[in-house]
């Protein structure tokens, strides 16, 4: 079997490896060229399906469950299997409590413990949550290295290319994001930062709560940490505004005043694509499989968008119906 | 029914639309709770240019009456292009005003929302003024063409419900005949019974049901308590009085009082 799959984003490269580890000849065309650019690179990579069903509905975390394994199990090496740890600010103590009784897979943690957890944060936090069970990776490096592994299994990338002359594919896959034709999708603007600062080190994603300004610090190698993300109702990728890198900052520096000191290597905006509902879609329409709305959570179910595209593929499967359930009613009111 | 500036309405909560868990779950809410009017906010999603576009279409089609805002202007001058860019993004005059006095506590700027509503009110707008509690300002905001008032009862998203009993009653007592909005600060239900009990006309809420654990659910319950509220407030409540009353009459005891 033969397929093309459109979008090199996380969406696209999870699709790309379910469809030839399961035997088809997988050929991906990405009109940006090269990997960067997406929504996809400016993530956090948390895999924090715990966490995320704060906000999220149950489907997030029931489709988010296995997204450290699938990485790890593909790209050993890449996945940080330390948890999430969730505070706040003396004052906004009550934001903990709101977000406990929120989500599970969670345990209290006290002064001491978040001393022994993240050394950094010794007494800045007299309590907080841990949620032992989830992880994060680097988007990038992840990204690449999937890239690299698809390659080496035969998978053929064509960049720069909207791939429209291209034919003699038994199925496509089209995983476009922002780019798509679709009425129901609308962007959703984030705005990360990434800070350089040798003073101080994390081991895991950190959440800090605040009603208006929350923030997750995200480590990465070399000292860096990814800071984010704003979620503004705009389809806008204009650079990062003033408010937002103030507010940004502004809470880093409430995490941990060494942010004070840090540099400023790089202020980024990803939109990212989403349905109504805010859960994402995996859509057939003739020989065409539409991966789309992923929200905040590429790389959380991205993996298990891929492997329902794969079921579709190979075993015919119908396209699981994800929707909230009362957003059809609304279409059609 | 509820006549606002010569529109009837059903109801008499008005619901804020940011921070619900998504777009599809604030329709629900906004179905559960009755309202039928909703705010939306404009000034970061406006930004490089009809970037919301989405979201308010989205809007728009929950079929309720649009009350756009001017949540997160710190100026005059933001609050009043913001005004007029809602005015021709949604194609009406209403406006919510809110001139931020105080990033961290949001409380109004007073006199710049002044400022800000008379500029607006001779422009055509019918401005909502998002207020504190005080009468001086309150008949300042008037004078400057405002038709109706939307105090505080506590900061925004504080959820602390009626704080200062007192200034919102005499508020009430000034005005008999503006439509007072209570405006930020309800936390529960029971707040908004409060106020409506008090006698204010209708109520404005957004993070204590965008917030809640299931925001639909608490939409409805925030329906139901203003309804409540208002009705006990025209059925005539009994006033509290130090000693019981028994229902029934007690023969062959002397009158105590």
């Amino acid at each position: 079997m033969k397929v093309l799959i459109k979008g090199a984003g996380v969406a696209g490269l999870t699709a790309a490896f379910e469809l030839a580890a399961r035997g088809a000849t997988v050929t991906v065309a990405e009109i940006r060229h090269g990997l960067g650019g997406n929504a996809s690179w400016f993530a956090g990579g948390m895999l924090a399906p715990w966490c995320e069903r704060e906000s999220a509905e149950q489907p997030v975390l029931d489709l988010g469950r296995d997204a450290a394994d699938w990485w790890d199990a593909v790209l050993p090496g890449q996945v940080t299997r330390g948890g999430t740890l969730v505070v706040a600010p003396p004052r906004d103590a009550g934001e903990l409590d709101r977000f406990a009784s929120r989500t599970s897979g969670h345990r209290r943690v006290d002064e001491d413990e978040i001393a022994l957890l993240e050394p950094d944060l010794a007494g800045r936090f007299r309590r907080g949550l841990l949620f032992p069970d989830e992880a994060h990776l680097d988007p990038r490096q992840a990204m690449a290295a999937l890239h690299d592994k698809l390659a080496a299994m035969g998978v053929k990338f064509h960049f720069g290319t909207d791939a429209r002359h291209v034919s003699g594919f038994d199925r496509q896959i089209d995983c476009p994001g922002m780019a798509a034709v679709d009425d129901r999708l609308r962007g959703v603007r984030g705005e990360m930062l990434i800070l350089n600062t040798p003073d101080f080190s994390l081991s895991r994603p950190v959440r800090m709560l605040h009603p208006r300004f929350p923030l997750y610090a995200v480590p990465r190698t070399d000292h860096r940490f990814m800071i984010g993300a704003t979620m503004i109702e705009s389809q806008s990728a204009r650079p990062v505004t003033a408010r937002s890198m103030m507010e940004l900052l502004g809470a880093a520096y409430a995490l941990h005043p060494a942010f004070g000191e840090a540099e400023i290597v790089e202020a980024g905006v990803g939109v990212r694509p989403a349905f109504p509902d805010n859960l994402p879609r995996v859509e057939m329409s003739g020989d065409t499989v539409a991966i789309n709305g992923l929200y905040r959570h590429g790389f959380l179910l991205a993996s298990a968008m891929a492997r329902l595209a794969g079921e579709i593929v190979f075993n015919h499967d119908k396209p699981v119906e994800l929707a909230h359930e009362t957003d059809g009613q609304r279409q059609s009111a | 029914m509820f006549d606002l500036l010569g529109t009837t309405l059903p109801s008499r909560l008005l619901l804020g639309t940011a921070q619900y868990p998504s777009p599809a779950i604030l329709a629900d809410a906004v179905r559960a709770s009755g309202t039928s009017v909703v705010t939306v906010s404009l000034r970061r999603e406006m930004a490089g240019g009809r970037a919301g576009e989405k979201f308010w279409s989205l809007i728009r089609s929950l079929g309720v009456r649009i009350l756009p805002n001017t949540a997160g202007c710190h100026s005059v001058k933001e609050a009043v292009t913001t005004a007029q860019m809602a005015r021709e993004v949604f194609g009406t005059p209403w406006i919510k005003l809110e001139v931020i006095g105080n990033h961290d506590t949001l409380q109004p700027d007073v006199f710049g929302l002044l400022e800000a509503a008379r500029i607006l009110c001779e422009d055509g707008f019918a401005v909502f003024p998002y207020t504190t509690d005080d009468l001086v300002v309150a008949e300042r905001l008037l004078a400057a063409g405002c038709k109706v008032l939307m105090p505080w009862c506590a900061p925004i998203g504080s959820a602390l419900g009626p704080v200062n009993i007192m200034a919102l009653r005499s508020m009430r007592g000034h005005f008999p005949d503006v439509p007072l909005i209570v405006d930020a600060g309800l936390g529960r239900p029971s707040h908004a019974a409060t106020v409506m009990e008090f006698g204010f006309d209708a109520v404005l809420l957004n993070t204590a049901v965008a917030k809640a654990a299931d925001p639909v659910g608490m939409a409805c319950a925030f329906g139901k308590a203003v309804e409540a509220g208002r009705e006990a407030f025209s059925s005539g409540m009994l006033e509290p009085r130090d000693v019981a009353v028994p229902s029934t009459p007690t023969f062959g005891r002397a009158v105590f009082s």
